[in-house]
């Protein structure tokens, strides 16, 4: 079921200013069309990996970075690339949804507004079908204008999803994008990626070792900066190569 | 109470505590006390005026206090000229100032601004009129070609350059303090930094920036040596665009400068004490729709929560 490459991480590392290194020569594949998930315990550097795949380390403390990230072939670590560009090509669902304060409608239509998309049949078409994908739109249909903030922490974790589907990214990264939420609001979200992965590549940070079990096509371990082991989700986690992978998923340890 | 509690071991302990919490409430009392006490000697100072002069001698045009015109007109118009206009240059500058220091400066740049911002507000009301009569106003008086460089607009430049470190400090602040995930979230839909900034970051720190704009106007509308320095003094009613360019009085410089010499229960003395009545309620004005703008931002917070 190898398909093709998406995004392709070649020797990564990442050291932050405090002197603590984050990622130690990462090359994993990530495969298009697929749900990819990376796992492993807290501090393995999961969520770094993901924000490097559209930038968003620029701003945090990077003191180095090595290797390459290649999206599509095209290298987007090298300096002068655009960032803007890459960023609506690859989204991004943070932990704790962060709605922006403004109405449900605007949440979703200002980035497509920023991009240039102004007439008005467009946004209105593309709020539905983004609200329908992520699984909001029988909820909030009849009060688009009320303020997002008035929406509960599932729902919201939704509107950030609708939010990026939107954009129309190739690739959505996902960094444990149900943590805070409730088990219904969970396999929603989890639904919503199993009929959206036949058009986006999806990369997830899961929240827990059941999820990562649930969601993967590809699972790729990582323990303390290190790629452990990269494979077929399925076969992973009945039968690991590794000891270590097994211990985790077996709840040994983390 | 206390001696029936358990956990208290020592009678004498109990007893300190009991005079801490005494000292701290006298303390915090007296503060309200010493407010109210002031404006009740304001209004028992003032309110004669009100009877002395009628009205519409206070409400007039005319301040010349020795020959019994006492119209205040010209001077509430002066501190308002003066302070609208340091409120209006200082905010748009203020604001950028906090926006590249919070934003965009990198950080050894922003470890040498923030020091000198707030050294800037340190430097005595003086000190800044003196610069503005020796440095400013010639420059002022030269190139505008007008008869004295000690106008309004000469005011309204100092009382900018004094409000802005109070502006641009809390505007840095409330701009550091919205969330970074905020910033991520805007970045992550494509945003420039600018949009960040100008869409996201300072709606959602307006009404912090609000109050960094009225603690300003705080600092402005009670000023007194700078504006006394350098604004002329000429109590004139300033009518036109062009009386920007010609002395105003203000009323904090009307009392610095009259108080001292007026007789002591006379009409003047009681009509300076009117102006100080009045000045009071100002700032009590721009302080509550300050304390409302806060009060909002935690009510709104609070929704946020729940």
């Amino acid at each position: 079921m190898a398909g093709d490459i998406k995004i392709h991480i070649q020797n990564f590392g990442l050291r932050y200013s405090d002197g603590t290194e984050s990622l130690h020569d990462i090359t994993l594949d990530i495969y298009a069309r697929q749900i990819n998930v990376l796992f492993g315990p807290a501090g393995g550097g999961k969520s770094t990996l993901l924000r490097a795949m559209n930038r968003l380390n620029d701003l945090t403390d990077v003191v180095e970075q090595t290797g390459h990230i290649l999206l599509d072939g095209e290298d987007i670590t090298r300096p002068g690339y655009d960032i803007v560009r890459l960023r609506r090509r690859v989204g991004i669902v943070f932990a704790r949804p962060v709605v922006l304060p403004m109405s449900i409608y605007r949440n979703i239509t200002y980035g497509l507004e920023l991009a240039g998309i102004r007439d008005k049949a467009t946004l209105d078409a593309a709020v539905t079908r983004s609200l329908q994908q992520s699984a909001l739109w029988e909820e909030v249909h009849d009060r688009l204008g009320d303020p997002a903030h008035a929406l509960s922490g599932g729902q919201q974790q939704r509107l950030c999803l609708a939010r990026v589907l939107a954009l129309q990214p190739e690739v959505i990264l996902l960094d444990e994008p149900t943590s805070g939420l409730d088990p219904i609001s969970t396999a929603k979200i989890e639904t919503t990626m199993q009929e959206l992965k036949s058009d986006y590549t999806f990369v997830i940070v899961p929240h827990s070792v059941q999820q990562a079990a649930r969601v993967a096509d590809w699972a790729s371990f990582f323990l303390q900066g290190e790629l452990i082991e990269h494979g077929v989700g399925r076969e992973m986690f009945l039968k690991p190569k590794h000891t270590r992978t097994e211990d985790y998923i077996t709840g040994r340890f983390g | 109470m206390t001696d029936q509690h358990e956990g208290q071991p020592k009678r004498s302990l109990s007893w300190v505590e009991f005079l801490i919490e005494r000292a701290i409430q006298v303390s915090g009392i007296s503060a309200i006390i010493l407010v109210v006490l002031i404006f009740l000697f304001l209004i028992k100072e003032g309110t004669p005026a009100f009877m002395e002069v009628p009205l519409s001698g206070l409400f007039a045009t005319r301040w010349y206090p020795i020959e019994g015109y006492y119209g205040l007109l010209p001077l509430i118009m002066g501190s308002l000229i003066v302070t609208i206009g340091a409120a209006v240059v200082s905010l748009p500058l203020g604001l950028a100032t906090a926006i590249f220091i919070a934003e965009i400066a990198p950080d050894w740049v922003r470890n040498i601004l923030k020091p000198f911002v707030e050294v800037l507000a340190g430097i005595p009301s003086v000190v800044i009129g003196f610069i503005g009569m020796l440095v400013f106003a010639p420059l002022i008086r030269v190139t505008l070609d007008i008869p004295t460089g000690l106008t309004a607009f000469t005011g309204v430049l100092l009382l900018a350059w004094m409000a802005l470190p109070t502006v641009v400090s809390v505007a840095e602040d409330v701009l550091d303090a919205v969330p970074k995930t905020y910033r991520d979230a805007g970045l992550a839909l494509g945003m420039t930094r600018w949009q960040v900034i100008w869409r996201i970051v300072l709606p959602a720190g307006r009404s912090g920036v609000l109050m960094a704009l009225m603690l300003g106007v705080g600092r402005a509308i009670g000023e007194t040596m700078t504006v006394m320095m350098v604004t002329g003094n000429a109590a004139r009613m300033p009518v036109g665009l062009r009386d920007f360019f010609m002395p105003v009085r203000t009323m904090t410089a009307t009392i610095a400068a009259e108080m001292g010499e007026v007789a002591h229960g006379s009409p003047h003395y009681h009509v300076l004490f009117a102006v100080g009545l009045t000045l009071f309620v100002i700032t009590f004005a721009v302080n509550i729709a300050a304390a409302s703008v806060v009060f909002r931002q935690v009510k709104r917070a609070e929704r946020m929560l729940a």
